[in-house]
């Protein structure tokens, strides 16, 4: 049996395309990529090639060509606050992905549990009240490959993860022109990607009812300043702020209300999480409760100094980076240079709003020796980020405090 | 002294990044057509490669699998039968364990 959909033009194109894609994977043992990048991860394999073979994106790392896992250059985070869109991260699950979309006829459907369902153009959307937030867009899995003991799927370093101004309309807006009927609990969203084969789950994702009309989820038709690349969601991308990026449906163009909760494969199977704090489990224990996974934890880096990296001794080092507080804002950025023993409170950059990036620097002038610099966020609920890294078998939410470790001569 | 300049530029250069563009002027949306590259590169060829490729790669490239760390076969057995019951891939049952033994082979862990 071969269920294959052959009718989609993205099959047709790689059959077209065929031996003219890009070089890669000659041997497992011994890669010979033009550029590479080592992430690194325990046990390996940790060096990825580097690629700027894809539409609209810069040099990336690739994990996986097709469908596409893109993942940004950490150094990039080193630039500012937001995150460029052409080195922005790419994660698809199913290869189905249009590779043309109409602007004039791409329609945006809102049904199910509404008074009047709508078939929006672009430029109707675009008329609508605009509305713009900064929101970092993480993947949950974003750091999986540093799971220990490992864990299988895409195995990401830490630059599964970006943060842009989005610019749109409020998802509340839509909703109610279309008129939320009684009874209505969940709203669930679609994208223009498909199973690769027949019965194959499509990729679809919901959102209760309130969260969905909060007045912050919104769908995106720019990510700082730009049409999004194709890549990212063209033309439309729901952008849930705050939430890890499952939920951020790419080439948005079904909205169904629904009436009872929604127990399709990617909410009800799949990206779950140990009701646990953290989603902290140990292997192979049992009787975990899983729930979907929500909202982010802090996270904060270091951005200028690499692990292992050498540093004068005796003079002034400036430390610099990013940090965000997941589901709010940063309330404080700490940095330890002996390892966690001591701390001191790192200054904190502009504001550009509680679910980005904020910069943060500090300074310090390291003796000669060993030394392992640690950066800690703490948000403004007063979560702060774990001394120990958490485990579950998904690779999800990791957020432990970075370590780096440096030498000063 | 120059070092120290530099660094003063450096840090001074991170909150000066140019703000991402305004919304007001926002190009309007144009159609768009890309072309995405594709990699027709096959496993590492051994006994079971061939029954690999012909399963595995109409849904994902081969980096997906290279990049996995190392699992034991039973780790292997569980993302093939993930593969076929969950993602439904068009996988004869009589070609799961072929499959699992290939990737033992090639990327087992005690």
């Amino acid at each position: 049996m071969n269920a294959a959909i052959f009718s989609h033009p993205t099959l047709t194109r790689r059959r077209l395309l065929g031996q003219a894609g890009i070089a890669a994977l000659t041997a497992l043992a011994a890669p010979a990529w033009a550029q590479s990048v080592n992430l690194p991860l325990p046990g390996g394999p940790d060096e990825r090639p580097l690629t700027s073979a894809f539409p609209r994106k810069g040099r990336m790392i690739l994990q996986r060509t097709r469908p596409a896992m893109l993942e940004t250059p950490f150094e990039v985070f080193d630039k500012g606050v937001f995150t460029p869109n052409d080195q922005f991260f790419v994660r698809w699950h199913w290869a189905l992905i249009p590779d043309s979309i109409n602007a004039a006829s791409f329609r945006l459907n809102v049904r199910g549990r509404v008074s009047q369902p709508l078939s929006l153009s672009l430029a109707e959307i675009m008329k609508l009240p605009r509305f713009e937030i900064a929101a970092v867009n993480q993947c949950s899995g974003n750091s999986r490959g540093f799971f220990q003991p490992r864990v299988a799927g895409g195995e990401w370093g830490n630059g599964a993860m970006g943060n842009a101004r989005w610019t749109g309309v409020r998802l509340k807006d839509v909703l109610d022109r279309a008129g939320v009927r009684a009874g209505a609990v969940q709203v669930r969203f679609n994208g223009l990607d498909q199973a690769m084969v027949v019965d194959g789950p499509d990729f679809i994702k919901s959102l209760a009812l309130d969260h969905a009309r909060d007045g912050e989820v919104m769908i995106a038709y720019a990510m700082n300043g730009q049409p999004l690349p194709l890549l990212n969601g063209f033309p439309l991308r729901l952008v849930v702020p705050g939430w890890f990026a499952t939920y951020w449906v790419k080439m948005l163009n079904d909205i169904e209300v629904l009436g009872e909760p929604d127990m399709n494969f990617w909410m009800a199977s799949a990206y779950l999480i140990p009701d646990t704090p953290g989603a902290n489990m140990t292997p192979g224990q049992a009787g975990v409760k899983l729930v979907p996974i929500n909202r982010m934890v802090p996270r904060s880096f270091i951005t200028n100094v690499k692990a292992g990296a050498t540093v004068p001794a005796g003079k002034l080092l400036e430390l610099r980076g990013i940090a965000f507080g997941g589901d709010t804002g940063v309330k404080r950025v700490e940095v330890s240079s002996d390892g966690g023993k001591s701390w001191g409170d790192a200054k904190l950059g502009k504001d550009e709003g509680k679910y980005g990036f904020r910069a943060w620097t500090a300074r310090f002038t390291p003796a000669a020796g060993s030394a392992t610099l640690l950066v800690r966020c703490t948000n403004t609920n007063g979560l702060a980020q774990p001394d120990q890294a958490n485990w579950n078998p998904s690779g999800f939410m990791r957020n432990v405090v970075e370590a780096t470790p440096i030498t000063a001569s | 002294m120059r070092r120290w300049m530099l660094g003063l530029a450096l840090i001074a250069g991170f909150g000066l990044v140019a703000p991402p563009g305004d919304a007001k002027d926002l190009p309007p949306l144009k159609s768009v057509r890309v072309k995405l590259p594709d990699n027709d590169v096959k496993f590492p060829a051994a006994p079971g490669s061939e029954i690999a490729d012909k399963n595995c790669r109409e849904c994902h490239t081969t980096e997906m699998v290279l990049f996995q760390p190392a699992m034991t076969r039973a780790g292997w057995e569980a993302e093939v039968n993930k593969m076929r019951n969950v993602y439904k891939a068009p996988l004869d049952p009589k070609d799961v364990g072929a499959i699992v033994d290939y990737l033992t082979k090639l990327k087992g862990a005690p």
